[in-house]
């Protein structure tokens, strides 16, 4: 069964018709032609796909297209403005938090969700006063728990923590939340 | 960003990957994701038995469905020119080697209906009882003619078992390592496009004329008419190397359907199927020595698996026969053959299982005699190669153990298990060596392009899974022109580019860029003696082979480097955390400080999850890995990898290759495992010899 369905990805809007067993991820790859999120295991355990769906990050393999009639999707290239390089993006390349790059489009996407989730003061396990409002911090270790739903075979974690802390310090529009 | 390298000075700096910008946003092209007009998307059957045959396959509601343009079988397959790899002769018959077998395919014109569809194919079997069970006590065990990479199935010098009886320290003990699979986290891909006598492969390979070379025979086709495309691949570690049946299903299905691109994707759960993994091992190591530790015999015996339907033989123990001095040493391998699929390349293939059991065991080995585990690795350096006697082009093993030790501190550190404790967490550390031969590969050509606007192009039909290829080349050009390294441009991942090897035995840069070197040096002669050294307008081009190594035969030529963990074990619920590695190598000239830091650091947790997570479990009823998924069959999370302190000696070996570097990509596993398991008996006093360490393990 088919169903039209409108998605606005990465600021372009696009009317499409899609199976309604059709994943967003499979709409943006197969459909769009939006290959930026990948499908590294289609089950919700690797991350690959993440994408910010209205704003928070989702496995987009595990949300059907057709429930999301209208929504907004980021993808890790809908995070380039103008050409530019996010300050995420740059902060990976610069401390090599990656290798064969599979997973990273989803670490990036991730990682942004990631700190509006921070500044928000949203608590994560590693969070010591989960009371303490809107002061989660950003240590290394909220940041390995926080970015473990996203996996790395190539295990450039240790090189992921410091890319995202640069990039909470000194990246311009990259909001950190609390005190680490 | 990476600041403008000075001509000559590229090599060795920390640059970052060229092909970044495109990854980070998603925009680097792997296999999946060429567009091309109008393409199909195929869905495999697979077998659901272990051992038989199919007997009937009705396909009509699966053709019924709208959507599907045709179901492949063993009934309409395209018949092989060859046949004589039965991992890749697919659809030939309806025999049966193992569960998860391709026994067809459904191609729709979209993937969720070639999925759907190819759920209503009816499949009756002839079932056999399947022979999975993996046992060193099976009285059919047999000895492979040689094993993977030619290495000589058993050696004995001296007299072991002789030398082992009279010792006055010995250590006998049985190690296992299971069943692992290798998934990258890009599943392996094709687009498969045949137009009239040709074949394309979009493909996620680690060489792509390796796939080249292996799918041509099989359609019967000159090579030149197999054309692969592969500028990024999401990760291999071995299993995207010796090509698998999923690239023949795509080819045999696109040739069903003429002119139209083919998309097929392996699940995850089909990576634990069809794409290869490392065999169990099951390793008896003896261990003698004098009464002042100095090695006396040296023995492992290993037991391990292969397909009924193809032989792989892993080379487990050669890592025993050089890494230690010793006069008498001996190993030996034997397979059993099982209705299981066939094991294959997993990132140090040999070096890593073995290096496990050899320094697990000469941890237990050097606390019997009483001496420090750094100590009593230096004492059995050996002056020459004990297997071939030659000389060692370079061997930093003693300055890797050295310098580790002072950076973790391990000095002081008291010898007796349990001995430090941090509230619930017993605390303790532990040391083990690792070992990687230096391989180079044949077949090897490069061209180099000077144009008159003073760029160059570099073309090579290398593989980039990760490694840094498109960078290090690049770096490698740039020194040997003299030129500043945003000058040159590669062009690697296509059969139509030079001859190639491909990424695998940590090989890539010795044989790619002991090519590119030579290219370089034709083009400046040609330069020279053609065009009286200036660059003519229309631009000049070289192409050179790798050239012979002149050192070849003189001197072993091999990576080290040492290992130290610090493991913390929770002594009521037996959970194993390691808040840090330290790893030194001492691994030649380094290319780039910045992707080789990486690299080793990659493999440095590869092992920590091999020591503590990793196990593909069968069901030896059924023949099947019943955790085959990311949520059961564990690798680190971000979370499980704590402070990564990595660092490798100055290492000057002008015999290895021009550039004087040795291969990186597999060592940082090797050993590592090792050390974690000596971390954890040092913390717990309980010694595991059957990875993974999982916390029942701890506390039974």
């Amino acid at each position: 069964m088919d169903a039209e369905i409108t998605l606005r990805v990465d600021g372009e809007e696009h009317r499409l018709t899609v199976d309604t067993r059709t994943t967003i991820l499979d709409a943006l790859r197969e459909r769009i032609g939006n290959t930026s999120p990948k499908k590294g295991c289609d089950h919700g355990q690797c991350g690959a796909c993440t994408v910010l769906l209205d704003g928070r990050r989702v496995n987009s393999c595990l949300t059907f297209a057709v429930a999301h009639d209208g929504a907004e999707v980021t993808t890790s290239e809908g995070l380039a403005e103008n050409g530019e390089l996010h300050p995420m993006h740059r902060s990976f390349i610069e401390h090599d938090g990656y290798q064969c790059g599979y997973c990273t489009p989803g670490q990036i996407v991730s990682a942004v969700g990631m700190l509006e989730e921070v500044g928000n003061g949203w608590p994560s396990h590693a969070t010591e006063n989960v009371s303490a409002e809107g002061n989660a911090g950003l240590s290394d270790d909220e940041i390995r728990e926080r970015m473990s739903g996203n996996l790395c075979r190539c295990a450039a974690y240790a090189n992921i923590v410091p890319a995202i802390q640069y990039a909470a310090e000194h990246g311009e529009g990259v909001e950190r939340g609390g005190n680490a | 960003m990476t600041a403008t390298q000075a001509p000559g000075k590229a090599v060795g700096a920390p640059i970052s990957r060229v092909e970044g910008g495109l990854k980070v946003r998603g925009a680097a092209t792997y296999a999946y994701e060429h567009r091309l007009h109008e393409p199909v998307y195929l869905y495999p059957l697979q077998s659901t038995i272990a051992n038989g045959r199919v007997t009937k396959i009705d396909a009509s509601r699966a053709e019924a469905e709208p959507g599907v343009v045709v179901v492949l079988t063993h009934e309409n397959a395209p018949k092989l020119a060859s046949t004589d790899d039965k991992e890749l002769a697919i659809l030939q018959s309806g025999d049966i080697g193992f569960r998860g077998q391709f026994i067809g395919a459904v191609i729709a014109d979209t993937f969720e209906t070639a999925r759907y569809a190819a759920s209503l194919v009816e499949i009756e079997y002839d079932e056999n009882e399947p022979d999975a069970d993996f046992r060193a006590d099976r009285d059919d065990l047999y000895t492979p003619e040689q094993l993977n990479a030619g290495f000589e199935t058993d050696t004995s010098v001296g007299d072991a078992d002789g030398a082992f009886d009279s010792a006055a320290h010995k250590l006998a003990a049985t190690y296992t390592t299971p069943r692992e699979h290798n998934n990258p986290m890009e599943p392996h891909a094709t687009i498969a496009v045949w137009d009239e006598d040709e074949l394309t492969l979009y493909e996620s390979t680690q060489g792509v004329f390796w796939t080249q070379k292996t799918l041509a025979p099989l359609f019967g086709l000159d090579a030149g008419k197999v054309h692969v495309i592969s500028p990024h691949v999401g990760g291999g570690f071995g299993s995207k190397g010796l090509p698998h049946a999923n690239v023949v299903l795509a080819a045999m299905g696109a040739m069903l359907v003429p002119e139209r691109p083919v998309k097929f994707a392996l699940t995850r759960h089909m990576m634990f199927t069809v794409a290869g993994y490392r065999t169990p091992t099951i390793q008896r190591v003896r261990l003698a020595a004098d009464e002042n530790g100095k090695l006396s015999a040296v023995s492992n015996d290993v037991v391990e698996q292969t397909s009924k339907i193809k032989e792989f033989a892993e080379q487990t123990a050669t890592s025993a026969r050089m890494m230690y001095d010793s006069p008498n040493i001996k190993t030996t391998h034997r397979l059993a053959a099982l209705d299981v699929s066939v094991p294959s390349w997993l990132r140090a293939p040999g070096e890593a299982p073995g290096i496990f059991a050899l320094e697990c065991a000469m941890d237990e080995l050097a606390i019997e005699c009483g001496l420090d585990p750094v100590e009593f690795r230096i004492m059995n350096e050996p002056e020459n190669d004990p297997e071939s006697g030659l000389p060692f082009s370079s061997r930093g093993l003693v300055e890797c153990l050295r310098e580790g030790a002072e950076r973790f501190g391990w000095n002081g550190r008291h010898p007796t298990p349990r001995s430090e404790r941090d509230g619930r967490w017993l605390v303790g550390s532990g040391v083990a060596s690792s070992v990687y031969p230096v391989y180079s590969m044949g077949g090897n050509a490069a061209t180099v392009r000077a144009n008159s606007d003073g760029k160059y192009e570099v073309e090579i039909g290398a593989a980039d899974i990760g490694t840094g290829t498109w960078t290090v080349l690049g770096q490698i050009a740039a020194d040997e022109l003299g030129v500043p390294f945003e000058d040159v441009e590669m062009k690697i991942g296509d059969t139509t580019l030079p001859n190639a090897s491909g990424a695998g035995g940590s090989s890539g840069i010795t044989s790619w860029g002991s090519t590119v070197v030579e290219a370089v040096r034709s083009l400046r002669e040609k330069i020279e003696a053609d065009h009286g050294g200036n660059i003519p307008e229309e631009g000049v081009e070289a192409t050179a082979k790798m050239p012979k190594n002149p050192h070849s035969g003189d001197f072993a030529m091999y990576a080290f480097g040492a290992h130290f963990v610090e493991a913390r074990v929770d002594e009521d619920t037996g959970e194993v955390r390691v808040p840090r590695m330290t790893s030194v190598f001492a691994a030649g000239n380094i290319m780039n400080a910045k992707t080789a830091r990486s690299q080793f650091m990659g493999g440095m947790v590869m092992g920590l999850s091999a020591a503590l997570h990793e196990e593909s479990v069968l069901d030896t009823r059924f023949g099947h890995v019943v955790n085959h998924d990311l949520a059961e069959y564990h690798i680190p999370t971000n979370a499980d990898v704590g402070e990564m302190d990595v660092s490798w000696i100055e290492e000057d070996d002008p015999y290895v290759n021009p550039m004087g570097s040795k291969g990186i990509g597999e060592i940082g596993i090797v050993g590592s495992a090792a050390a974690v398991a000596n971390a954890v008996y040092h913390a717990t006093g309980v010694r595991v010899r059957e990875l993974p360490i999982t916390p029942d393990k701890l506390i039974s």
